[in-house]
């Protein structure tokens, strides 16, 4: 991230744009109308930006949400691996993920999908049954295939974004900024694994629900219109623990860790297992493995 | 300092010209402006509320609005596309016919423009689209692509026009070496528009229904169909209402331009739906879904249908030259290339190409009222548009409608 010499592109808008904008710039519980691109602000813009974003939130929901700006630590490539042969499709994935990343509870969104698949058709996403119940899994016959954003290598999703509101991160984490989002949902058409999801309607989330613990470009409360998925939990990973998915799977089948890591779980899966990935004629490298640990 | 003042009375010339038209106008305008009013109406509704006032959801997350901007998007270029048989046929009012052409296209194009905004989430923040201020992603994104080419060809639309109607107006004629290479110009562009949109689908590997070479020609084809239908029928009608001179001929001329054409786009149909029909992978479950439908999800079958036996007849209408001579049956089939290559770009592109998502789900997309209310309301923003432009460019042409100062001979130019 590079400080801005000169004048910056919002003083900029700001000058143009007048007192309406002027004053939404100096209103310290607003995040200004006109800003940069995230990767051209200097630490102490996000800063300040962040503490607008915080003090937002606090009126809005009466809760002291910490938005982190944590970066990608040097030596480390995140990647995970879930084990199908473990997996009984009782979601709780789905519902940690829920409550860890503040999505909104109506409209439901939700960042990770379970598909049940029948045994005698293998990896069919056409016969594939989403909205299969709970209560009953593993149900005979069946195996489950939980989905959320791959982290590819190759993200057909980041190429696509006509502001570059998505990249990838140095650590391998696909991120968006909300704030920068125009909402066109060409990520949404791009991405082949049904990942991103979009505000239909504005999110909402009982206040005493929230989680204040979130990331700038993670889990912190999205507005409407904008695309959010997976992130890896980045407001955890970065800080070195696991993802919420990880830690509550009943049956241990998600793995998570370093790739850079020789003696992480994550190398040991790759070392041990046979792996594959989805869709792989698409080339585009995911960062989610999948494998038989049975 | 003449011209400035010229452009002054050109302006209060043109509002005047507007406001002044018979019961059969004042009654189109009045209709137009309701239909506006309302799709207003909606569309702060939909401001309000977010985009799950449609019936988009994440399964489907293009719908009725994307459709329209890449039909849209084919009048726009086949509009002007109108100007290439002007030139080899040598037709007496071709310049006439590029003015109107480009006029329809400016029309297309603020439509274009109308129904991406209604489509994306964040409208406030279209300025991030914007080079320096925003950060277009160039060169990796279609969509940033298709922002510059098509503001780029409003932008020339709007010089052209302007310029020879305003010579026009002056009592000159346009300057050859001026307006020839910008005319010349907007022809590949045309295509390039078109294109680029196409390419927009067509670079989504995700999307196997798209993901089709053929997707380029296809549109383009469907596009020399769709645009010169408009035209025609607003030739047929400046003919009558004014003293536009138009020739049968050319009429009939393009009628069986356009004939070829939909041979043209009928084969290519064909072509995939050997492909996908004859190879049975796993990829032809977008096109069941079209025109068979998966598991009772039918919704849109009986549209395709439609949209083919409507393409098929106007094809026949305009191939036999009888019927394309005929006032009746020729003014049918610009209806009924219009009813099928509206569905076809409509719904039968982007539905299709969604359905079912990526994992498997089928979610039937079908548009919400407000949808249709919001689309109707752009689509009389065109009209209108359109309706005003050629309002006061028609007099232009004709030579009725004049700046004072130039009753001295007009010294025709280079």
């Amino acid at each position: 991230m590079t400080a801005t010499a000169g004048p910056t592109r919002r003083d900029f808008l700001c000058a143009v744009v007048g007192c309406a904008a002027a004053a939404s710039c100096t209103d310290p519980t607003h995040t200004p109308f006109f800003r940069d691109h995230l990767l051209e602000m200097s630490p102490a813009e996000i800063a300040e930006m962040v503490a607008r974003m915080e003090a937002e939130y606090r009126e809005r929901f009466g809760r002291d949400i910490k938005v982190g700006t944590q970066g990608p630590r040097e030596g480390v490539q995140f990647a995970y691996a879930l084990d199908i042969a473990r997996c009984v499709g009782c979601r709780r994935c789905v519902y940690a993920c829920v409550d860890e990343n503040n999505q909104s509870r109506d409209p439901q969104i939700q960042w990770i999908r379970v598909l049940e698949m029948d045994k005698d058709r293998g990896i069919d996403f056409e016969h594939a049954n989403p909205y299969y119940e709970a209560d009953e899994v593993p149900r005979q016959g069946h195996f489950y295939l939980p989905v959320a954003c791959q982290h590819c290598e190759n993200p057909p999703c980041v190429k696509t974004c006509p502001v570059s509101a998505t990249w990838k991160e140095p650590d391998g984490i696909v991120v968006i900024d909300y704030d920068w989002c125009i909402g066109c949902r060409c990520c949404v058409s791009a991405c082949p694994y049904g990942a991103r999801h979009f505000n239909w309607r504005e999110p909402t989330i009982p206040p005493e629900e929230i989680n204040e613990h979130t990331h700038l470009l993670g889990n912190r409360p999205r507005p409407k219109g904008v695309v959010e998925k997976c992130t890896f939990c980045i407001h955890r990973t970065r800080e070195g623990r696991y993802p919420a998915c990880v830690e509550v799977c009943p049956v241990g089948a998600r793995k998570f860790g370093n790739l850079l890591d020789p003696n992480s779980e994550i190398r040991e899966v790759l070392r041990s297992k046979r792996v594959f990935v989805l869709k792989t004629e698409l080339r585009t490298y995911p960062r989610f493995f999948y494998f038989y640990g049975l | 300092m003449q011209t400035i003042r010229q452009f002054f009375r050109f302006t209060l010339g043109s509002l005047k010209i507007v406001l002044r038209g018979g019961l059969l106008y004042w009654t189109w305008v009045i209709c137009l402006l309701a239909l506006i009013g309302t799709g207003i109406v909606a569309y702060l509704h939909q401001l309000h509320g977010g985009l799950g006032t449609t019936s988009m959801r994440d399964q489907c997350s293009w719908g009725l609005y994307i459709g329209n901007f890449t039909f849209l998007v084919g009048v726009a270029a086949a509009a002007v596309l109108l100007v290439i048989p002007a030139y080899v046929y040598q037709w007496k009012p071709i310049k006439e016919v590029a003015i109107l052409g480009e006029l329809l296209a400016i029309a297309a194009i603020a439509m274009c423009g109308l129904f991406v905004m209604v489509d994306v989430g964040r409208p406030d923040r279209v300025w991030h689209l914007i080079p320096y201020l925003g950060t277009l992603h160039l060169p990796s994104s279609l969509l940033a692509w298709d922002v510059v080419v098509l503001n780029g060809y409003l932008a020339l639309n709007f010089v052209i026009v302007t310029y020879m109607l305003f010579r026009y107006f002056r009592g000159k004629q346009p300057i050859k070496w001026v307006f020839t290479p910008l005319v010349l110009l907007s022809v590949p562009w045309a295509i390039g528009i078109h294109t680029v949109t196409a390419f927009l689908y067509n670079g989504l590997p995700a999307r196997p229904f798209w993901n089709a070479s053929i997707l380029a020609p296809r549109f383009l084809a469907s596009a020399f169909c769709s645009g010169p239908a408009v035209l025609l029928v607003l030739m047929q009608l400046l003919r009558k209402f004014t003293r536009f001179e138009i020739p049968d001929a050319a009429i009939w001329k393009i009628a069986e331009l356009m004939a070829y054409a939909m041979f043209v786009n009928l084969f290519l149909l064909g072509a995939e739906v050997f492909k996908e029909f004859y190879s049975n992978t796993e990829h032809l479950i977008h096109m069941q879904y079209m025109f068979i439908g998966v598991d009772g999800h039918t919704a849109i079958v009986p549209y395709m249908w439609l949209s083919v036996a409507a393409s098929i007849v106007a094809f026949i209408l305009f191939l036999v030259p009888a019927t394309r001579r005929n006032v009746f049956t020729l003014n049918l089939g610009c209806a009924l290339i219009y009813i099928g290559v509206y569905l076809e770009k409509g719904m039968g592109l982007v539905i299709p190409g969604l359905t079912p998502d990526t994992l498997g789900e089928i979610y039937e997309y079908f548009p919400s009222h407000s949808e249709l209310i919001i689309s109707a309301g752009i689509f009389s923003v065109g009209f209108l548009l359109f309706t005003l432009m050629v309002k006061v460019a028609t007099p232009i042409m004709l030579g009725e409608f004049r700046s004072e100062s130039s009753d001295a001979p007009s010294t025709p130019a280079a």
